[in-house]
């Protein structure tokens, strides 16, 4: 109930709403992943359900909804992270710029290179904070040292980590706090470049000091890049996307700007969710 | 209690008659024949070195193989399923099965008595406790530990020794220390495979002198000064098993603070 009081205060408060054809949603904008039919199945238990969706480049996307409701598993299908588990199948198809990323010749690797991901709970790897940033750049570019360290400093920058880490790259990264330890895997991400960056609730186990850089953080990095995040949190969502999904069930139910959707949303399941009524 | 003090009676013993045996001799010179003064269980010492060193060599590349696939690829399938179970009965194999093993398998067929059988039984009982700790620290391991370096596009295997095998080192340097620390107190594999030698290991296709046949041998002898030496031989592998363990205890509690 409150949260979309205080959104549609938010709103009222001058912030006009463009009136656009919702058929024509992302008519002005260009796609850069678009799901079709997309079915998934964990063994013989579906667990997504005809999920057809596009995703507008340099633009933050929510996803949004209950547990349980696919938001994650959605999610996994764009890197084909999923591939690790027995059992975890998908059918239909996700477009990566037009190109089917189930292909048979697609090389998985090369797809990860280009969509990066960032979990739910921070994931250092068991080495130095320079080699945090350092080991996925060395997979994918044959660099000399000098331009490595160039590399992982622009990487540290760019994920507002470099001042607080910069002397104490060769400290073991699992020594950072919460927080930074979210955004030094935000720099190993980019660091290798990607075009697109998944976000698994990348805040949900961080606390809320933190939690407002990485938003800030977020915000700065669409201009260069295309995210996508599944948040728990409906304000985060309201804060920093710039459309926003609504999962249940495994089925997308409304897809929309997040404005319009906070403030008025076209289905009742939305509608109950957002206003608190499940979930 | 009961069995802390039984410890303490047999390390007790062990020292003060093993004390006796120990100078600088017994570290540097052959053994003498019976009666004569001095002499030593160098070749011995030097002996059980090599065919452990030797049985590293091979069980512990093996054995971290195994565990790796078993819980990075193998996991719940059928084959995992047989392997895992082949690995339990191997480890509940009484020593001494394993060295007739070996000895059907290696001393027959080339005639003769080696270092290298002997090292060759003790990787056999190395390889299953290796491969089911290794899967046993792997599996600590959290998977989204893996999935965040796949996620960078990185190969399995390459996501597997760089980060996964990174995390878990600790555990598994712990795996291979007590593996060791298991086979270096080993007697029946060896008199089946490695037999004993009054002389200097030279080579690995001869029978080789090691503590523990060593001790067979010599605490069954009527003689007092071999007895001696038998007593000292015991105490130098209980203190360095003893010490291996304490070094394993000592990284674990380094790490876990």
């Amino acid at each position: 109930m409150q949260v979309a009081t205080i959104i549609k205060r938010e709103f009222a408060d001058g912030v006009s709403i463009p009136a656009v054809d919702r058929k024509h949603l992302l008519a002005d904008e260009t796609i850069k992943i678009a799901t079709k039919g997309l079915n998934f199945y964990y063994d013989e238990q579906q667990a997504l359900f005809d999920n057809t969706i596009e995703i507008a480049t340099n633009r933050v996307t929510a996803i949004i909804g209950p547990s349980g409701c696919g938001k994650s598993t959605h999610l996994r299908t764009y890197n084909r992270i999923f591939e690790l588990y027995r059992g975890q199948k998908v059918d239909g198809d996700v477009l990566l710029d037009g190109e089917n990323i189930f292909a048979s010749d697609r090389d998985p690797l090369e797809l990860r290179r280009k969509i990066g991901m960032i979990f739910q709970k921070p994931t250092p790897f068991p080495m130095s904070v320079f080699d945090n940033v350092a080991y996925g750049l060395k997979q994918h570019y044959q660099v000399n040292k000098r331009e490595l360290a160039e590399r992982v400093e622009q990487a540290l920058r760019q994920a507002a980590l470099w001042d607080e880490v910069k002397d104490k790259l060769n400290k073991p990264g699992t020594a950072l706090s919460g927080g930074q330890q979210q955004r030094l895997c935000i720099a190993r991400a980019i660091a290798i470049e990607p075009e697109v960056l998944l976000m698994d609730e990348p805040t949900s186990a961080i606390d809320p000091v933190a939690t407002a850089r990485i938003e800030e953080l977020i915000n700065d990095l669409k201009e260069r890049y295309t995210i996508v995040i599944v948040t728990h949190n409906m304000q985060q969502a309201a804060r920093i996307s710039d459309y926003t999904a609504f999962f249940y069930q495994g089925k997308i139910v409304e897809f929309d700007q997040t404005d319009r959707l906070f403030t008025n949303p076209a289905n009742k399941q939305t509608e109950d969710y957002i206003t608190g009524r499940f979930g | 209690m009961f069995g802390i003090a039984m410890l303490g009676w047999i390390l007790g013993t062990v020292l003060l008659k093993g004390a006796a045996a120990i100078n600088w001799e017994f570290f540097t010179e052959l053994p003498a024949p019976p009666g004569l003064p001095g002499g030593g269980l160098a070749n011995a010492i030097l002996g059980t070195l090599y065919i452990t060193f030797l049985a590293v060599l091979i069980g512990v590349p093996t054995g971290l193989a195994a565990g790796i696939w078993l819980a990075e690829f193998g996991k719940d399938s059928k084959l995992a399923e047989s392997v895992r179970f082949g690995a339990n009965l191997l480890m509940g194999t009484p020593s001494i099965i394993i060295g007739v093993f070996v000895f059907v398998l290696i001393v027959m067929t080339t005639g003769h008595f080696s270092g290298l059988a002997g090292s060759v039984a003790l990787a056999l009982i190395m390889l299953p406790v290796i491969a089911r700790t290794t899967e046993d620290m792997l599996v600590l391991v959290p998977s989204s530990l893996r999935e965040a370096a796949l996620a960078l596009g990185v190969p399995r295997w390459k996501a597997t020794l760089g980060v996964v095998f990174r995390a878990a080192r600790t555990g598994l340097l712990t795996g291979i220390l007590l593996a060791v620390a298991r086979v270096s107190g080993e007697t029946a594999p060896l008199l089946f495979t490695a037999l004993n030698s009054p002389y200097w290991p030279s080579s690995i296709n001869e029978p080789t002198a090691n503590l523990t046949v060593t001790i067979y041998n010599y605490a069954m002898s009527p003689y007092d000064d071999w007895q001696t030496l038998a007593w000292g031989a015991s105490l130098l592998i209980a203190v360095s098993v003893l010490g291996t363990n304490i070094l394993t205890r000592t990284i674990l509690w380094y790490r876990s603070r």
